[in-house]
């Protein structure tokens, strides 16, 4: 629904804006409170996106930007899961964008100056939409952790970045997937911004070996959640709307 | 750990929690431009379709929103994104524009190409238009909302629960159809930053 009361986000969820560790907050933290807009003021809706406009390929990024008869060096992986509303209620025709560096931990990207090789075979964009149960899926190969400037030796864990539609532009999300096992993630201070460890956790894709394709690909799960309806518009909404 | 074939086939717990929470936020960093506008990455897009840039632009009178993203030290953000939703001429948000824009890798500068929104008269609002910011640095998208300074603005009730002093970091002041509207991250003239 794009008209529907969407419950306030809990703050305390989400990363602290103002976090030392991760230098560049310095300067471009908020200083000043945000302002609470009342639901009854709020707009609706948000883009939407057909699905005619996604290729399936699209969502490949193995293949997607590589030389006919090539692929991506990298470990190949299958990135898959649901996208859901903070109700359960699986989200569908959600358009979700990824981006990711290589094997090697580099993005191509023309301010990326990081020594690590480029592969010509890998671009590291894909994109997809959900299906009619809230279901997405990429092919992609494993990113390597890499070395970023913040003042010390630090080095990102092994990320994926998620950007997220739902049907209304108040649930815009972006956020990173991070792989279960990589010893980066507890002394990552852009992860560590988060002070739950449940919420961190949320953010940890799980090795699935349900989904793995044997000889082929190994598969990792990973759920994802937008804001949903207020509680009391959820609990009293007419039969069926 | 001992060996168990049962475990080769196992499917995966699910990594939400329980109650179920939004899934956490985190920086879009430097390098978003890969994976939603990698032209301006240096990538060749490899598809078919530009989801920022094929989208018509509905009738009205248009309109360029100008400006830069800029840090506690005035310094300017060359790697921002902002996206950008609003009513359509009449107010309507079932028929709502969104635009999407980065910032100039040199200059900072972005640039949305709009249309001035309308107002649904029962609402009291004065047209506006929502401005989403990401960026390194940034663990949350900043909200914020453009005003235009040629419209009655003493009687909306957003702007009613803005301090006074801070009223003028929301509206911008248009020339020949551009409106100039810098962000100010933080510092004297911090910007106001919404939560919906
Ligand atoms: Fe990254």
């Amino acid at each position: 629904m794009s008209d529907e009361p969407l419950q306030p986000r809990d703050w305390s969820w989400h990363p602290a804006s103002d976090f030392p560790a991760y230098r560049s907050t310095r300067l471009r933290a908020p200083r000043q409170p945000l302002i609470a807009i009342p639901e009854a003021l709020r707009d609706t809706g948000g883009p939407a996106f057909g699905h005619d406009l996604i290729a399936e390929t699209d969502a490949d990024l193995i293949i997607n930007s590589a030389t006919a008869g090539e692929s991506a060096i990298g470990e190949r992986i299958l990135i898959h899961g649901h996208l859901l509303d903070e109700a359960a209620r699986p989200i569908p025709d959600a358009l979700i964008e990824v981006w990711q560096a290589n094997a090697s931990g580099r993005y191509r990207h023309k301010r990326d100056g990081y020594q690590a090789a480029l592969d010509p075979n890998f671009s590291g964009c894909g994109r997809c939409m959900t299906d009619s149960d809230g279901r997405y899926s990429f092919r992609t190969i494993r990113p390597g952790p890499y070395p970023w400037p913040n003042g010390g030796n630090d080095w990102r864990p092994a990320h994926i970045h998620f950007s997220i539609f739902g049907h209304q532009f108040a649930q815009r999300l972006i956020t990173q997937m991070y792989f279960e096992g990589d010893p980066h993630i507890a002394i990552c201070p852009i992860l560590n911004a988060i002070a739950d460890p449940r919420a961190v956790s949320q953010l940890v894709a799980r090795l699935d070996m349900a989904h793995a394709v044997p000889m082929d690909l190994q598969a990792y799960r990973f759920d994802m959640v937008l804001r949903g309806p207020a509680a009391t518009y959820f609990e009293n909404r007419p039969e069926g709307a | 750990m001992a060996y168990d074939p049962a475990r080769t086939t196992a499917p995966a717990a699910t990594n939400l929690p329980e109650p179920i929470k939004e899934t956490p936020s985190q920086t879009a960093g430097p390098f978003i431009h890969v994976g939603i506008m990698c032209a301006t990455a240096g990538i060749t897009p490899p598809f078919g379709t530009d989801l920022t840039t094929n989208r018509d632009l509905p009738a009205g009178e248009k309109i360029t929103i100008e400006g830069r993203i800029l840090d506690g030290e005035g310094a300017v953000a060359t790697e921002a994104v902002i996206e950008s939703w609003q009513a359509d001429r009449a107010g309507s948000f079932a028929r709502g524009i969104w635009r999407r824009a980065a910032s100039d890798l040199e200059t900072g500068i972005f640039r949305i190409e709009t249309v001035k929104p309308g107002t649904a008269p029962d609402t009291g609002l004065a047209p506006h238009i929502a401005l989403w910011i990401v960026a390194r640095g940034l663990n949350n998208g900043l909200l914020t909302q453009l005003y235009f300074a040629e419209d009655d603005l003493t009687s909306d009730p957003i702007l009613a629960l803005v301090p006074e002093a801070r009223r003028p970091t929301l509206i911008a002041s248009g020339r020949d159809g551009t409106y100039c509207f810098d962000v100010h991250l933080q510092g004297p003239h911090e910007t106001v930053f919404f939560d919906t």
